[in-house]
């Protein structure tokens, strides 16, 4: 089969499909909604589970059901309903089960509107939910991209027993591209097998209980130091990111999802004007990769983050460059897209400026 | 020596918490003791409550997951759609069941879930000191009602039971209570119905147990279980709501 065109919602849901996801819960909300109208359609045809839940707080906790019983298992929502989820986000992080959330990201906060928007970043990489987590967050910002992750999101769920988000918007769900699904692009994995699953004890001498409550302070601070050894070896291995023309960058321009495929035509713009302008992209938001800000912080002169949110990831950028250089700004909120006009009225500025 | 009793299989060695004189652990004897009658304790899952439960994964000797405050019977979905053939039950209180999770319990029953269910109503949160529930009766003290439920500021206790039997999912509800030997034996009964609803794959099944809290209610184990019978058993009549189940001989 060649490529074929597909919508960003129905794409990931194929992916997911094919990744070996049989079991999906979710709860209709836009701008996701092809989602649980494909899985709704194409769950049977492949002897899986559709269920359309009452509540994302049903949905998320049928999540940790499936996936504490040791399925592949996914929910896909949007912003508000990422909301209701972090309840459950945090119990499966601290029971450290499995499962692929996808957050179609729109306007926010409150009702918002239904545009796409990039207002979620705190909520995903920081922690939406109570108590010390970490989530392993992933951006895509072309359909294929996101078809690609889907699949290495579960890969990496069970790897690490941990909850893996796949954070896109509106507009990543809604557009139409074509997408290969004979050649995804994903690594290697030694996936470990589910021993620890809830099926029923069967043969087993001891019992499976999936759990993240541990009443003893000295016990729960041991566990929690065991989650962050994942963490830790996450961090070490699950960076991500995509580098373009940073070798001789004066400005380098920093976006993920969206926007960074706006910010690399403006790029491609600013260097046929003479400006020396790089991108970098995160593709893992958490862990964030700080390696190529290291790699150019003493090349670059300062740093431009965008994002369609009034600031969110830009602090993970300074943090990165540890204000060795400038790092400036540029956002739109509310589901509007930041201007290729401003972004190149800005790189303008900032180059003039550090000459 | 011959064996003449033993304990069930389906509990652990583990002590329960439990207050003395509080029934939790007449009806985990219970459950415990029908799953092994039933022969499915090596495919029961059960889904431990957030509430004076808490601790149930400790108790019952099958694989066990905890849920969040109310989850239960969406977690239960969960496992049950991997797993349709294993037996998945819930243990939950009335804070849990009637209060923060309804939703969960409401829609699991319209579904027709395929899960047992087993109800405790103690008519307050225990775990968290005693403070109203939605099971609390009219006048009844708790620490968030000192000055007893009031049914203008609190409206009034909620009867799950005759709520959730309206719904076509169901297959079983009964309300049971555990003060005395006779009800105990009946109870039993009906825990064992729920679960065979759950085996002939009838649907959701639910039996909600008429529990004590001496702790709470400031009573004596005894005085405690005279209250259920002589104040709870009147707003909470006991009885079979439904039941849709084939013969057993």
């Amino acid at each position: 089969m060649a490529k074929v065109l597909m919508k960003g919602n129905e794409a990931l849901a194929e992916a997911a499909i094919q990744a070996g996801c049989r079991h999906y819960f979710g709860y209709p909300i836009t701008p996701q909604n092809e989602v649980t109208a494909y899985m709704a359609k194409r769950m049977p045809e492949v002897g899986g589970v559709f269920l359309q839940a009452e509540s994302e707080v049903s949905a998320i906790n049928m999540v940790y059901g499936a996936g504490g019983a040791g399925a592949r298992v996914m929910t896909s929502t949007s912003s508000p309903g990422l909301s209701l989820m972090q309840e459950g986000i945090s119990y499966l992080a601290g029971a450290q089960v499995p499962c692929v959330i996808v957050n179609i990201m729109r306007g926010g906060p409150g009702l918002g509107d239904i545009q796409g928007a990039q207002g979620d970043y705190f909520q995903s990489t920081k922690g939406g939910g109570h108590g010390d987590y970490r989530l392993i967050v992933l951006a895509p910002s072309t359909i294929q991209e996101m078809a690609d992750l889907v699949q290495e999101a579960f890969d990496i769920a069970d790897e690490y027993r941990n909850p893996v988000v796949i954070l896109g918007d509106g507009m990543l769900g809604q557009m139409m591209e074509p997408v290969d699904f004979e050649n995804i692009q994903k690594r290697k994995r030694d996936i470990p097998e589910k021993t620890w699953a809830t099926t029923g004890r069967g043969n087993r001498e001891h019992r499976n209980i999936i759990n993240s409550l541990y009443i003893d302070p000295p016990v729960l601070e041991k566990y929690n130091y065991q989650l962050f050894e994942k963490y830790a070896k996450a961090e070490k291995n699950e960076v991500r990111y995509e580098m373009i023309n940073c070798e001789d960058a004066d400005v380098i321009l920093v976006a993920y999802g969206t926007i960074a495929r706006v910010a690399k035509n403006v790029m491609n713009i600013a260097r046929r004007e003479g400006y020396k302008v790089g991108l970098i992209r995160p593709i893992s938001l958490w862990p964030f990769p700080k390696e190529p800000f290291e790699k150019t912080v003493n090349t670059a002169k300062a740093y431009l983050t965008v994002e369609m949110s009034m600031g969110q990831m830009v602090e993970d950028v300074k943090l990165a460059v540890q204000f060795k250089k400038p790092v400036y700004f540029y956002g739109r909120p509310g589901g509007m897209i930041p201007e290729p006009s401003v972004m190149l009225e800005q790189i303008r500025k900032i180059a003039g400026g550090v000459k | 020596m011959a064996v003449v009793f033993q304990k069930t299989k389906g509990l652990t060695d583990t002590p329960f918490h439990y207050c003395p004189g509080c029934t939790h652990g007449i009806i985990h004897r219970l459950v415990a003791e029908v799953m092994e009658e039933l022969d499915v304790l090596d495919k029961a899952i059960g889904v431990a409550p957030v509430g004076c439960a808490v601790f149930a994964y400790d108790y019952f000797s099958c694989d066990m997951q905890e849920a969040a405050h109310g989850r239960a019977p969406a977690v239960a979905t969960g496992i049950k759609r991997v797993h349709p053939d294993k037996i998945v039950f819930t243990y939950q209180g009335d804070g849990d069941l009637a209060a923060i999770g309804t939703a969960e319990i409401v829609h699991a029953a319209a579904r027709g879930e395929n899960i047992t269910v087993i109800f405790v109503n103690n008519a307050n949160y225990g775990m968290t000191g005693g403070q109203m529930a939605p099971t609390t009766l009219i006048g009844q003290e708790t620490l968030t009602t000192p000055y007893g439920r009031k049914a203008e500021v609190n409206g009034y206790p909620i009867r799950m039971s005759e709520m959730l039997s309206t719904l076509e999912g169901v297959a079983y509800i009964e309300r049971v209570a555990v003060y005395d030997v006779k009800h105990v034996m009946q109870a039993k009964k009906a825990i064992k119905n729920a679960f065979l609803a759950q085996i002939q794959k009838k649907g959701f099944a639910m039996v909600e147990v008429l529990s004590s809290c001496p702790t709470n209610w400031g009573m004596t184990p005894v005085e405690a279980l005279n209250w259920i019978k002589d104040h709870m058993e009147p707003y909470y009549p006991l009885g079979v709501y439904k039941n849709t189940l084939e013969e057993v001989k």
